[in-house]
């Protein structure tokens, strides 16, 4: 584990936000340096979720701020922040069931990449994909589906990887595989978001760590500091 | 054999037409999640347009560039933007609902801009022209129409897997917000779809006006044919498309060159050729797996009020109460215009059911009319009203049978089934002489219209004009308490469920196909009633009353007023009544009107719950305060009778009346004092109340729904 020391990539401030008149965020802050991997913990509906929906640009924040490189970023659309080299992961359903794994990739593009730099970057971190390029990604397997998800989000050379519930439904081995292409794809300097139910796998990853509770922070650090206060403020977490 | 040749030559450039047609439906479906029910007026006004560029004088190359890459293009901008956009979220029904209200817009405008009255030559491409293909004569037109079909074909195969705009464009339907997410532009993506699809739609129209008088019906009915090939291609498929269309063509040619026209059987099946893309498209629909692209799911919910008894009660005396004053102070003239206005809605009513609350967009209303209509005809001489009864039973039946092979099909699919049925009747069976079968003789048109004779009631006699007004203003409230007590009933739940989820229907032990058999028997009674009693008040009746036409303004207008409740049925029936009245006295704006039913249609977007479903909630304060509501009563029947005795005229009093209950509601609710908020439990007092998706889910919990309608 190593401990980094830069200006954050990306930043929450205050943020707040609602569903509808239920308040479901009140008052985060995050912020998330390149090169590290930030985990984002907390019970279910604790408002992980929503927190990285804010980020993207697909839910709009009540108030706070939200800063990528120092610039204030509120209000922009997703695809603009997509294009700018934030990349969100969503949970449960990264892929386009109806496409095949190359036009997964072909969308990918739009990013800004060419499409061979596209698929060289995912076939050569996930082989597996390239076998099955001409597939629907509506029949792969969960656990390739959730590769084809992050290849076409590393492939984008993205700045801020947000990775909301990578593990969802897939079997241990898969997901430390999953994981160590997370460490890898952070190493090189990108700012990386990890949301996880549980926290044992994230924390083995993560520099630091931000623990939600009812849509507010409950506890920050690193995962050292963490460890003990966890099991008082989390009791989601398998332990 | 030369004939043969001929015939197989002739198919083959003919289906060349229909493959352009279908792959833009495919196009647009793909691309855009919308089953686009309008392509097939899209190509009528293009081909209309193209005909008014040569008219003005333009060279027929620069026609067809500013027809297929100007006004096509700009034509799809437009509904993409006015029309479809915001669509995406809501339910299939309204998605659906819109692109049938685009259909009627499009003929609508197609017929104010070109009158019917007038003929319109197009000449073929290269006219005198001929190419000589194995010893058979073929025109250069149909040739390029040929290579066209494959030109296309391959630029779409292209565009769908290569390029990025392609892919993109069926990513956004996948998952918009994902899409987003990698940094496309889902709103771009759709236009460009639409751009392109209504520029396909427009190169079909123009490739097949020349060999067609060019008629608005015709026209975009030829290009439904085409919803046979794409429907055979799955809707996605552009080989099985290109495949779909080839078997049409052929068979449409063979149809054409074989059919015998004389003999025994020559009266039944020379009808038969223009039924046989539709034909084909119901097999298809019923044969084949389901074509429906899995798209973003829908998050906007539907109202579905249950009424009490006092609010039914009170709409029934209003709607009989209203006719009697009509009756009184109307012409004889003008009392049959409202009768039939009456009977317009109480065939919109039958759509309640099997619309509002199954959600099964049924487009052969007309045709259960129809039968109801044939039956007064047949069997109701002098009047009898059991005549009504029979033709309930027997459209009761058919409607089983339309039901029973489409058990499987929802949305697109049933709706494209009903249409196709539709004009199998229309354009087949009614137009077909009696049939002898075994010493019995079957008849509906016998190729002539049928007279129909005025309802006779005991007592009561053969009616007058107003007492016609009258009695069908009293079926209607009859029949309106009828579905008001199936609503209220436990059916009325199954329907509602079915509509929400046909799968937790089944999980729940309710048999979703013997709910929808039900329904469908139910609305096509209800349809035939109406049918019967409406035939009544046109004195004779021929087939173009009741064609597919003539159900897609119903359908717009009862969904735009509020398919849920009786009240859409009742704002179909004055709008339908209104509109020859306003066209008689603004002649100006008479041809616009034509457009109306699908322009409202085409706003549901914004409001799928309708109009009268709003009105309702306006109202409901008045329920709570009867003295103010028995003043309002007592005022507007006031009005009435002073309009009947000439004091005042109808338009103020109309007004007057209708606006009085809405400001008496306003009124009711500035002085009621603000009350503290209360949590009631969501499954109380749902009464009358617009039910909102926290009711539903309340609901759905309830029911243990929640897993499987999200
Ligand atoms: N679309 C929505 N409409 C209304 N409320 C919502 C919506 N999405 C989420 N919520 C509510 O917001 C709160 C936070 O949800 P969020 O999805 O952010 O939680 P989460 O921390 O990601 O939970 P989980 O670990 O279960 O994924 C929850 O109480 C949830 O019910
Ligand atoms: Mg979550």
């Amino acid at each position: 584990m190593t401990t980094v020391e830069a200006s954050p990539l990306v930043e929450l401030r205050g943020i707040t936000a609602s569903y509808g008149p239920i308040d479901v965020l009140h008052g985060i802050d995050l912020a998330a340096p390149p090169g590290a991997v930030t985990a984002l913990l907390g019970p279910n509906g604790a408002g992980k979720t929503t927190t990285l929906r804010v980020l993207a640009g697909l839910h709009p924040a009540t108030a706070g701020d939200i800063l990528l490189a120092g610039r204030r970023v509120n209000g922009a659309r997703a695809d603009d922040l997509a294009r700018a080299g934030l990349c969100l992961v969503p949970e449960g359903r990264g892929v386009f069931p109806n496409l095949s794994v190359r036009e997964n990739l072909r969308v990918a593009t739009h990013a800004g990449h060419g499409l061979a730099q596209v698929e060289e970057v995912a076939y050569a971190r996930f082989p597996k994909l390239g076998e099955r390029r001409a597939q629907l990604a509506g029949t792969l397997s969960g656990g390739e589906q959730q590769m084809l998800a992050l290849a076409r989000a590393v492939a984008t050379d993205p700045g801020v990887l947000l990775l909301d519930e990578l593990s969802m439904g897939l079997a241990p081995i898969v997901v430390g595989e999953l994981y160590e292409q997370v460490a890898r794809i952070a190493a090189g300097g990108v700012a990386v978001v990890v949301v996880e139910q549980f926290a044992r796998i994230a924390l083995r990853v993560a520099d630091r760590a931000t623990v939600l509770v009812g849509g507010r922070v409950a506890a920050e650090g690193t995962p050292g500091e963490l460890e003990g206060s966890l099991a008082d403020v989390y009791l989601g977490g398998n332990r | 054999m030369d004939q043969f040749l001929i015939a197989t030559i002739t198919g083959l450039s003919t289906a060349g037409i229909f493959a352009i047609a279908a792959s833009g439906l495919v196009l647009t479906y793909t691309t855009t999640g919308i089953f686009n029910f309008a392509h097939g007026a899209v190509g009528m006004l293009a081909a209309f347009s193209y005909w008014q560029l040569l008219d003005w004088g333009l060279p027929t190359g620069v026609a067809v560039a500013v027809v297929l890459l100007v006004l096509g293009p700009l034509f799809g901008l437009l509904v993409e933007a006015v029309v479809m956009r915001g669509l995406f979220d809501a339910p299939e029904t309204s998605r659906l609902v819109v692109s049938v209200a685009l259909l009627a817009a499009a003929l609508g405008l197609g017929v104010w801009l070109w009158p019917v009255d007038e003929s319109r030559p197009l000449d073929f491409w290269f006219e005198d022209n001929f190419l000589g293909i194995l010893g058979v004569r073929v025109r250069w037109h149909e040739a390029i129409a040929f290579i066209l079909a494959v030109v296309v074909a391959i630029g779409l195969r292209v565009l769908l897997r290569s390029t990025r705009a392609g892919v993109t464009m069926r990513a956004v339907v996948d998952d918009r917000g994902l899409a987003s997410l990698n940094g496309a532009r889902p709103g771009r993506s759709a236009a460009l779809a639409w751009a392109l699809g209504c520029s396909l739609a427009a190169l079909a129209g123009i490739l097949l006006a020349p060999a067609q008088a060019l008629s608005q019906q015709t026209l975009t009915l030829l290009i439904v044919n085409a919803y046979a090939a794409a429907m055979l291609g799955r809707l996605r498929n552009l080989p099985m498309t290109f495949l779909g269309a080839a078997v049409l063509g052929l068979l449409d040619s063979y149809g054409f060159f074989y059919l015998p026209t004389d003999g025994r059987f020559g009266p039944y099946l020379s009808t038969f050729r223009f039924a046989i893309p539709v034909v084909v498209l119901f097999i298809v629909l019923i044969a084949l797996p389901s074509a429906r692209l899995r798209t973003n799911a829908a998050r906007r919910r539907l109202a579905a009020p249950r009424p009490t008894w006092f609010t039914a009660g009170f709409q029934a005396a209003a709607v009989v109460g209203g006719a009697v004053v009509l009756a009184i102070g109307l012409s004889d003239a003008d009392a049959l215009r409202a009768a039939k206005a009456v009977g317009f809605a109480l065939i919109a009513l039958s759509l309640v059911p099997l619309v509002g609350w199954a959600g099964q967009l049924c487009l052969c209303q007309m045709s259960f009319a129809a039968i109801g209509a044939v039956c007064m005809g047949h069997l109701g001489q002098g009047g009898n009203p059991w005549a009504l009864l029979a033709g309930a039973l027997i459209a009761a039946v058919v409607g089983v049978l339309v039901a029973l092979p489409a058990a499987r099909l929802t949305g697109i699919e049933l709706a494209l089934a009903t249409a196709a049925f539709a004009v199998i009747l229309d354009r087949w069976i009614f137009a077909m002489p009696d049939i002898h079968l075994w010493g019995m003789t079957l008849s509906t048109f016998n190729r002539n219209p049928v007279p129909v004779d005025r309802l006779s009631l005991p007592f009561a006699g053969t009616l007058t004009t107003k007492g016609l007004l009258v009695a069908l203003a009293v079926a209607f409230a009859l029949l309106h308490l009828l579905v008001v007590a199936v609503r209220r009933s436990r059916a009325g739940d199954l329907l509602l469920a079915l509509r929400e989820s046909p799968a937790a229907c089944a999980t729940l032990g309710i048999d979703p196909a013997g709910t929808r058999l039900a329904v469908f028997a139910f609305s096509a009674a209800l349809a035939a009633v109406g049918g019967g009693l409406y035939a009544g008040t046109l004195g004779s009746i021929s087939p173009s009353s009741f064609d597919l036409f003539q159900t897609l303004p119903l359908l717009l207008l009862t969904v735009a007023g509020g398919v849920a409740a009786s009240g859409g049925a009742i704002f179909a029936g004055v709008v339908l009544g209104l509109i020859p009245v306003v066209g008689a006295t603004f002649a100006g704006i008479a041809g616009l009107l034509g457009i109306l039913p699908g322009t409202m249609g085409a706003t549901l977007g914004r409001n799928p719950d309708g109009v009268s479903t709003q009105l309702a909630e306006r109202l409901a304060p008045l329920r709570s305060k009867p003295a103010v509501l028995a003043v309002v009563v007592v005022v507007d029947v006031a009005l009435a009778l002073a309009w009947a005795n000439d004091v005042l005229g109808g338009w103020e009093a109309s007004i007057a009346a209708f606006l009085l209950p809405f400001l008496a509601a306003r009124g009711v609710n500035a002085t009621r004092a603000p009350r503290t908020a209360r949590l009631a439990d969501p499954l109380d007092g749902l009464e009358d109340r617009r039910l909102g998706p926290a009711d539903v889910s309340a609901i759905d919990e309830a029911l243990a729904l929640a897993e499987v309608t999200r």
